[in-house]
């Protein structure tokens, strides 16, 4: 009685053709980012030692480490930090607890929405006319630091946003019940909350701004400096940036030193990422409510 | 609340309104939440100001919009500089659209199989995996274009160069699907279980399920999932600096080098003088850049908002 049909067995045909298919192709996207790690950490890997990762490059590139350009990240990153990690949090803070469903909020959005779609060399051509130029940093740190924390300001407020909602509105009535003003519901209950949430939003933070090249090849990184920098303002080597130049602009680079480049670099990036990842399953599964 | 009228109303709010230090920190913090709210608005228009104010100069003088558009000449630095950008538009464009026929069916078929197939521990594996080809840096992607498909691409289809629409294409293909995916997937999700599962009652398996019901229910989200992956590709630099071959060039086949708008910028710009005519012209390709994903964008969130309304 319940035997299947002729249209039966074709649809069920089809569904099993479309899964395979549609397997496939999540694994051709997945399969290139499995390959280019293990090529660069083949290719790269002989190339790292305690010497390459902390010394200056020698003989016009051609030798040696990455000293500057692994400390020359560092201080970009952290910069970038100070600047875009309050101010994403106060707009997040804006989006989830303050603002009303009007204009304002929509376009707000859209702005967002535009900083992280707009290219990264515009965001360069932005820093060059803004902080270079006309506030007068000249290329310094501070002047890539500001153009990258502008650029990846919506990593920051996209993230805070999203662990701010995961707060249960009750938390906010009751805390509100008790007389508490808005701030101090936010200080005392909301922020306390999702703090975790916002921390798994910086690493991803770190982990962009560390990879950028676009934005700080003419606001504030150099090819070569002999010196770590000692202030904000001055320029600095980046690794990003490193990348680019040993591959692209010096000439005999070993193939091996270049590979190495790549592999500290995208190794850098994807562990932070992946801290990022972990602790965001470990809060999922701490959740108590 | 006291009835309005009744005596002692005025006293009994004057007694409630008590204006103590939490309140003027409230008031404090509510003004500076403000401020970073709309500091987005101030960048974005920061951002226009700024490019237009370097490049405003080229515009209003140098610049003749028929040769920009129609010429392929682009020698800013000759002793007699001519400015057509045509073939950086037509190389953006060419390495954007064949990006775009790779990565299009596949992010949508891995939307399609994350959101509705797969499950549990394969479905989280294969989202971690979306999000790290995301976090691979531009440069990196850029340098294996350089360094593991140009040879790659000589040696299987016997060509000179291997750094061409194809290698720059496939490149930004894989760096753009991961955008695309995301956003396909949260479409996907979006559409309510119950629509499933009322033509699921009905008899249908999985498959009618997703061509009847779930990709007419999503058809805004994708369609704005694809117009930002294309913003993406679009917008994308070094990645296409390094592997586009970056030579002013029409394209006749996939295997030709281009240059795009956005790889000039990032060539040149460190050899212009400041407030020069060069340099100018640079800016305007940021200004039409800046417009153009402005508009793409701009294009997603109205399409994204018509599904809301409904």
């Amino acid at each position: 009685m319940f035997a299947a049909t002729r249209l039966n067995r074709r649809s069920y045909r089809n569904q099993s053709v479309a899964r395979a298919v549609f397997c496939l192709m999540t694994v051709a996207l997945v399969i290139p980012v499995l390959l280019i790690v293990g090529t660069l950490v083949v290719k790269g890997g002989p190339a790292i030692s305690w010497e390459f990762l902390f010394t200056p490059p020698r003989d016009n590139m051609t030798a040696g480490g990455i000293l500057p350009a692994l400390v020359g990240t560092v201080w970009l990153v952290v910069v970038a930090l100070l600047a875009s990690v309050p101010l994403g949090i106060a707009a997040a803070l804006y989006l989830s607890e303050y603002a009303p469903d009007n204009l304002l909020t929509r376009t707000i959005n859209l702005a967002i929405i535009n900083l992280a779609g707009v290219p990264s060399i515009v965001h360069a051509l932005f820093g060059v006319g803004a902080f270079v130029l006309f506030f007068r940093f000249g290329a310094s740190i501070l002047a890539a630091s500001l153009t990258l924390a502008i650029m990846t300001l919506p990593v920051v407020i996209v993230a805070t946003r999203e662990s701010l909602q995961a707060v249960p509105q009750a938390f906010r009535e009751a805390c509100l019940n008790m007389g508490a003003t808005r701030w101090q519901t936010i200080r005392k209950v909301v922020l306390p909350n999702s703090v975790s949430g916002i921390l798994t939003g910086v690493i991803l933070e770190v982990s962009r701004t560390a990879g950028e090249t676009a934005p700080i090849m003419f606001t504030g990184a150099t090819a070569f400096v002999a010196f770590l920098p000692e202030s904000v303002f001055d320029q600095t080597m980046a690794m990003s940036y490193h990348l680019y130049y040993t591959a692209t602009q010096a000439t005999d680079v070993p193939e091996e030193l270049t590979f190495g480049v790549a592999l500290v670099l995208i190794g850098m990036v994807l562990l932070m990422n992946a801290v990022s990842i972990g602790f965001r399953v470990y809060l999922r599964g701490l959740k108590k409510w | 609340m006291t009835p309005a009228g009744s005596p002692g109303a005025g006293a009994g709010i004057g007694a409630m309104d008590r204006r103590d230090m939490a309140w003027h920190v409230d008031r404090a913090a509510r003004l500076l939440v403000f401020v970073g709210g709309i500091s987005a608005i101030v960048f974005i228009v920061g951002i226009f100001v700024f490019i237009t104010k370097e490049g405003l100069a080229f515009v209003l003088g140098p610049l003749k919009l028929g040769e920009f558009l129609t010429s392929i000449a682009w020698r800013p630095t000759s002793n007699n500089p001519t400015y057509g950008a045509l073939a950086l538009i037509v190389g953006t464009a060419s390495v954007t659209g064949f990006a775009m026929l790779l990565s299009v069916p596949l992010s949508l078929g891995a939307a399609l199989f994350i959101a509705e197939f797969a499950s549990g521990k394969t479905r989280e594996t294969l989202k971690v995996l979306v999000e790290m080809l995301a976090a691979i840096p531009s440069v990196v992607w850029g340098f294996v274009g350089m360094s593991i498909m140009n040879p790659l691409i000589i040696q299987t289809f016997d060509i000179p160069v291997g750094l061409n629409v194809l290698n720059a294409g496939l490149i930004l293909g894989l760096m753009a699907a991961p955008i695309m995916t995301t956003i396909a997937e949260d479409a996907l999700k979006a559409v309510p279980d119950t629509y499933r599962e009322a033509a699921e009652a009905l008899g249908a398996t999985r498959w009618e399920v997703i061509v009847k019901v779930v990709i007419p229910a999503s058809r805004n989200g994708l369609l704005a999932a694809v117009l930002l992956g294309v913003g993406r590709g679009f917008g994308e630099t070094m990645a296409v600096l390094m592997a586009s071959g970056h030579a002013i060039n029409l394209p006749t086949s996939v295997f030709d080098s281009v240059r795009a708008l956005t790889a000039t910028i990032a060539a040149e710009l460190g050899d212009t003088v400041t407030g020069g005519n060069h340099y100018g012209s640079l800016f305007t390709l940021g200004i039409l850049l800046f417009v153009v994903t402005f508009a793409i964008n701009l294009t997603a969130d109205i399409v994204v908002r018509g599904i809301r309304r409904k």
